[in-house]
């Protein structure tokens, strides 16, 4: 049994990060799932939350803000609508795309994503 | 005779035209090489999107989602023509507009009804003429100095909305390639209903969560977005090629003109002198 997985975070713009992990926390839209190697192979959306990597035992947080991820026995690959790293969130990035939601009509999708947007924030220490 | 005067002020003219074309190209140079890492940084989410959805697309039968099965029917057509907000490019809006205008012809000779979206000024001001009245929108990123994925959004946005109230069976997006410097190949790619080219079909069986349908759903809209953010990010590639080797050549022709002119100039300038001595020495011959 292999000890790593390919682990790959790419956003439209970017790759933000890639290497070999021993372990991925993705914020699913059912509900957090811990990836690790040799896991079935899944394919989930995202909610806005924070995502944890661990590659050569240094675990690496990103807030992710929706988007989805394949993962595979041999490895795991996020394609993030938008992701930084969890330092660079600020309040008015989070505020942006409340509002944005907000603009549109509202929907329990809709409501329930300004929720996690809130509780992403919340968990950052930002107020939303 | 050609005026002394004239002459010099036209080579001036041209020195500076040169000076201008040289400047763009290396403006363009800069440009470009900025463009080419924004499509090369965007290519791996492009390509991991491809692979799942070709995986996803694959798994679901006819009953899909009507972004992957269509309607059903091909009468409308919507043909989203890229081009660029600004000219000075050589051929590269002319050769999309081209592609775009045999397309419109074989549909409609086909009895087929055209609606075109036009993205980037330049493309809509040659479609006005011959198309004025297929012309359904247009999308202006002339304020945008860097394209960006919620520009993307924004024309698949307008896009998706004109499907969902059935203005249209199929749309296509036209855009040219970046291939290099000098070559830009004009390209089409049908967005709607999707075609993904991904090679997923190795046998994995995915589970999917929250349910195949559901993902089909968020994500297909997205697919359309991805698709026209690869186009532009290409076409802007693409852009600063073509003007810079039309300003190259631009260049080159100021400069080859310049030595001509120059030539012909210093060539008046003798005949002048020449003609002044003949008219002094017949006048001294004839005292």
């Amino acid at each position: 049994m292999a000890d790593t997985m390919q682990f790959e975070l790419v956003s439209p713009e970017r790759k933000l990060a890639s290497g070999q992990a021993t372990l991925v926390h993705i914020p699913g839209a059912d509900g957090d799932m811990t990836a690790m190697p040799d896991h079935a192979p899944v394919v989930t959306t995202l909610r806005p939350g924070i995502l944890t990597v661990e590659i050569d035992g240094n675990a690496r947080e990103y807030a992710v803000t929706g988007g989805f991820a394949q993962v595979t026995a041999e490895g795991a690959t996020v394609l993030a609508d938008a992701a930084l790293p969890k330092g660079e969130v600020t309040a008015d990035f989070l505020n942006g795309l409340v509002a944005a939601t907000q603009s549109g009509a509202p929907s329990d999708e809709g409501n329930k994503r300004i929720a996690d947007l809130q509780a992403l924030g919340a968990e950052l220490g930002l107020s939303v | 005779m050609p005026n002394l005067k004239d002459l010099k002020n036209r080579i001036d003219s041209v020195k500076s035209t040169r000076k201008i074309t040289q400047a763009m190209q290396m403006v363009a140079a800069a440009k470009l090489r900025r463009a080419e890492e924004a499509a090369g940084a965007a290519r791996p989410y492009a390509e991991q999107f491809n692979a799942v959805m070709a995986g996803l697309a694959g798994s679901v039968g006819e009953d899909g989602p009507k972004l992957l099965t269509g309607t059903g029917g091909d009468q409308t057509h919507l043909l989203v023509v890229m081009t660029s907000e600004r000219g000075l490019c050589g051929g590269f809006n002319t050769n999309i507009v081209k592609l775009a205008k045999a397309r419109i012809e074989a549909l409609l000779a086909d009895g087929k009804t055209v609606k075109v979206l036009t993205v980037g000024k330049k493309g809509r001001e040659q479609l006005k003429r011959q198309y004025e009245s297929q012309l359904i929108g247009h999308v202006d990123l002339s304020e945008v100095k860097n394209v960006g994925y919620n520009n993307a959004q924004d024309v698949a946005s307008d896009v998706l909305s004109r499907f969902d109230v059935g203005e249209f069976d199929i749309a296509t997006i036209f855009y040219s390639v970046f291939e290099s410097v000098i070559s830009q190949t004009p390209t089409e790619l049908q967005v709607i209903p999707a075609m993904f080219d991904g090679d997923a079909a190795d046998g994995t069986v995915f589970d999917y969560e929250p349910s195949e349908e559901e993902i089909l759903t968020e994500l297909l809209p997205r697919g359309v977005a991805t698709q026209i953010f690869t186009a532009l990010l290409e076409n802007g590639a693409s852009e600063q090629g073509a003007r810079m080797s039309a300003m190259d050549n631009a260049t080159r022709n100021a400069g080859d003109m310049i030595d001509k002119l120059t030539i012909k100039y210093n060539r008046t300038r003798q005949a002048v002198i020449t003609n002044e001595l003949i008219e002094i020495i017949s006048g001294a011959e004839a005292l």
